[in-house]
């Protein structure tokens, strides 16, 4: 038996309970007007298949649509350039039927062949694209080349079908991922290796202009498929500019988001005037800043003194010192990510039992070690916390602290016994529990270069990882509950110590409107640039 | 004259050539992964491998240099290896940015450090002497950041006269350039006043005073045009550092400068982007200072270039 899903809410809702409603349009949203965003980092490129910074990430969701995308403000999956799809009962097809009439910028009708021409770019080694590895389990994918993928079928100029080596529960989000979007061939030929300069899509809005180091101006696009949005005439990014000036230029009205947020020394004063305080939206990310501990490296390998160093951390205390910007963590994932553990204590803060326990294994008396962090602020005074709280048990932590890719390079290599991950956290990718584990955590990210800085691998958690994965579903409760259960496992083995979930802080200017979900959007950051307005 | 100039020349490319090896294996033996920039964190080891084949980043120090060095003579700076874009148009798209800021810093820096140093001079070791040294120690220990954003906040959030940061007009040159004027004064006041007193002393000033010169014209026809030889020079240094960019004060105020580019690509490891702007920075000061030597016997006729 094969089930068709139509687009429409009702239907939808039926099939996949998780993926529950469209989106209701604000009734008091207007269409005109241009806001002005500012960033201190220029934008180093639009192309969706290399992109992968938070600065990008939401200025491509709106210049490129994929086959699958989210409900605005949440992360609710929905159909995008998929009118429907279809999944065979052993979840390894996938069969989408795509709208008809949607335009590129250029004016042409987009066709099944772009979808399978995307797929194809993303994943050949010479695009060199950092988000190749996501479709891993397209068939075909190993011998992914100039030919495209095996795995990617057009049936005709709107159905696509996609068959999978293994099933892959995360597939319809890997769908959603901006490396997914639809590119037309034409334009890439057309830019001669610099697509990201001269991206054209089939997004709510089109590049007018951008002027490097300077400025980017978007421009609505009037064809977009989607009925009413966006409503925005224009969109302008206005990079180089330092947080502390972003943010008197939008108490002077030239600005109407800072991209970076609310500088830190700015944060209490800000948040002391209500009249200020009023423009700010705060919500959850999907983020966690957790210590790695190197199970492979003298004294952490011994359980005994992972859980102490767990112990030994007073969460509350680091949390104050990014003023309470983000709540103290338990566990891996964070408390917004499905299969978050509700109730799981994780190691309280002890410094008795943890010194008990490092006597336990034989080191009453301490020892030496490095921790290494990233050296922009605040990440130096939160090593410093950390080193503060492991003299408490007797351990002394050198800090060595330096460049981010100096950091990530003695994480790989597995040469740092302890590293906070700070300005390198792990912010999911999509919404989903398995993108927590993989590379940070399972046997396939403890290799040299990898990601898992703890080198930590089990193998009866990886298979248990696998199996949640099989499941075609990706909000199966079962599937979930089988998620809680491999980070429980990962916990009792203590190779992290989590310490904060990051909250975001966006603020706005008096004009902007929208619901507030729209500030703190899940997968756009700062905003969801389609559906915001100008009031 | 033409035979010392070709010879400074080739002088010039000589020490290029030594900077681009230097900074090339600096580079190399940094313990930062420029393909693992790249790829990513969800990369698999074999795509990692691959990009690095690609890139060439796999080959011994001595072949890519020599690749690079190959490109480099036919004015291919490469492309970055994150934005994919080529270096010359990312370099290009923030020179006149750049020469603007250094023309009017450098300016400033001599409006202000000259006439406080003359000041100096003639009032040494008085009251105003102290003052006008102990001002010029204060800007030159003065924090970019905090001299920038004072300056931003007074004279364009309160008064009001400048936009807040930016780029284009003369208004938005204003306040960067009066930061590094205010910063950069107190090296050129420094400078200025030892020199001008050194010559003050010397016999052909006593003689000016004697046949009944006014002070003025001795000052600025005789002692001044002696006196300001050693400022030459280091403008021929400040272009250098202007153009391997000015940081702090260029993201404080917008200003879409080389620096930030340059800032930018080490965070990021993106090696032809530090390298194309190393060069260039390194280029400047070349010619920078072959400037300030060619000028030199023009200003002093006793200087001859050999």
């Amino acid at each position: 038996m094969k089930k068709w899903l139509a687009s429409t809410a009702l239907v939808l809702s039926l099939a996949l309970p998780a993926a529950a409603q469209e989106y209701t349009p604000d009734p008091n949203a207007k269409a005109g007007g241009t806001i002005t965003i500012t960033y201190k980092d220029d934008v180093a490129t639009l192309d969706p298949a290399i992109g992968y910074d938070w600065q990008n990430w939401s200025m491509i969701k709106s210049l490129f649509d994929g086959l699958m995308d989210y409900v605005p403000g949440t992360t609710t999956l929905r159909p995008g350039l998929a009118e429907s799809y279809e999944i065979s009962e052993d979840g390894l097809t996938y069969t989408f039927k795509l709208r008809a009439g949607v335009k590129f910028h250029n004016g042409r009708e987009m066709t099944a062949e772009d979808v399978k021409y995307s797929l194809g770019r993303v994943t050949d080694p010479a695009t060199q694209s950092p988000g190749a590895g996501f479709f891993g389990s397209i068939a075909g994918f190993d011998k992914a080349g100039p030919d495209g993928l095996s795995g990617v079928e057009v049936v005709d100029p709107l159905t696509v079908k996609i068959t999978l080596s293994r099933p892959d529960a995360t597939f319809l989000h890997v769908m959603a991922l901006n490396f997914a979007s639809v590119v037309p061939k034409e334009a890439v030929d057309a830019a001669a290796g610099d697509f990201g300069k001269m991206p054209v899509g089939t997004g709510a809005f089109k590049l007018a202009e951008w002027t490097l180091g300077q400025r980017l101006v978007f421009e609505k696009n009037a064809d977009y498929w989607r009925a009413g949005v966006p409503y925005l005439d224009g969109v302008v990014f206005e990079v180089g500019q330092e947080p502390v000036v972003a943010l008197l230029r939008l108490q002077n009205g030239e600005v109407d988001v800072p991209g970076d947020g609310i500088p830190p020394a700015k944060f209490q004063e800000v948040m002391a005037d209500p009249a200020q305080a009023a423009r700010v939206v705060v919500g959850g990310q999907l983020h966690t800043g957790y210590i790695t501990l190197n199970v492979t490296t003298p004294p952490f390998d011994k359980l005994e003194v992972r859980k102490a160093v767990n112990m030994a951390i007073n969460k509350d205390r680091i949390v104050q010192i990014i003023n309470g910007r983000a709540v103290p963590a338990t566990q891996p994932l964070p408390p917004s990510m499905p299969g978050y553990t509700e109730g799981y204590a994780g190691y309280a803060f002890d410094v008795e039992g943890a010194k008990k326990l490092l006597a336990d294994a034989g080191l009453a008396d301490g020892f030496e070690t490095d921790l290494y962090v990233m050296n922009t602020d605040p990440n130096p005074r939160i090593a410093q916390a950390i080193q503060q709280d492991l003299a408490a048990i007797g351990v002394k932590a050198n800090i060595q602290s330096l460049a981010q890719a100096n950091v990530i390079e003695a994480g790989g290599a597995g040469t740092a016994p302890m590293i906070w991950s700070g300005g390198m956290g792990w912010i999911a990718d999509f919404p989903d529990p398995s993108n927590f584990y993989g590379p940070i955590l399972g046997c396939a990210g403890a290799v040299e270069g990898g990601w898992n800085w703890s080198k930590f691998c089990d193998a009866a958690l990886d298979a248990k990882a696998t199996e949640a994965d099989s499941v075609s579903d990706p909000a199966d409760p079962a599937r979930l509950a089988k998620w809680s259960e491999v980070y429980q496992g990962v916990m009792e083995q203590a190779p992290w110590v989590p310490v904060f979930n990051e909250e975001r802080y966006t603020m706005k200017s008096e004009r902007m409107g929208g619901e507030d979900a729209l500030y703190v959007d899940p997968v756009s950051i700062p905003v969801n640039y389609d559906y915001v307005f100008v009031k | 004259m033409p035979a010392y100039l070709l010879r400074r020349l080739f002088q010039s490319a000589l020490i290029l050539l030594g900077i681009s090896f230097v900074t090339f294996l600096l580079l190399f033996v940094l313990p930062a992964d420029p393909v693992r920039q790249i790829a990513g964190r969800s990369a698999t080891p074999a795509t990692v491998e691959n990009i690095r084949q690609q890139l060439g980043l796999d080959q011994p120090f001595i072949v890519q240099y020599g690749r690079y060095l190959g490109n480099l003579l036919q004015g291919d700076l490469g492309r970055s290896y994150l934005q994919k874009t080529q270096v010359s148009e990312l370099i290009m798209s923030r020179l006149p940015a750049t020469l603007q800021l250094m023309a009017a810093g450098i300016l400033a820096e001599l409006v202000l450090g000259l006439t406080m140093g003359i000041a100096a001079a003639l009032m040494r070791g008085r009251a105003g002497d102290q003052v006008l040294m102990m001002a010029s120690f204060v800007t030159v220990s003065a924090p970019q950041f905090v001299v920038s954003l004072l300056l931003l906040y007074v004279f364009a959030v309160k008064l009001g006269w400048f936009p807040i940061g930016g780029y284009g007009t003369l208004a938005h040159l204003v306040l960067p350039a009066v930061t590094l004027g205010i910063l950069g004064s107190g090296w050129y006041s420094r400078m200025m006043r030892s020199s001008m007193i050194e010559v003050l002393r010397a016999d052909y000033i006593r003689t000016a005073r004697a046949k009944g010169l006014s002070r003025g014209r001795v000052v600025l026809r005789h002692a001044l045009p002696n006196a300001i030889l050693p400022v030459i020079a280091m403008i021929g240094i400040d272009i250098g550092i202007f153009m391997g960019g000015i940081v702090v004060v260029e993201s404080v105020f917008g200003w879409p400068g080389i620096g930030q580019l340059a800032w930018q690509a080490i965070q990021r490891v993106d090696i032809p982007i530090i390298m194309g702007v190393t060069l260039v920075s390194a280029l400047a000061i070349v010619i920078g200072n072959l400037v300030a030597d060619v000028i030199a016997p023009l200003i002093d006729p006793r200087i001859r270039l050999r």
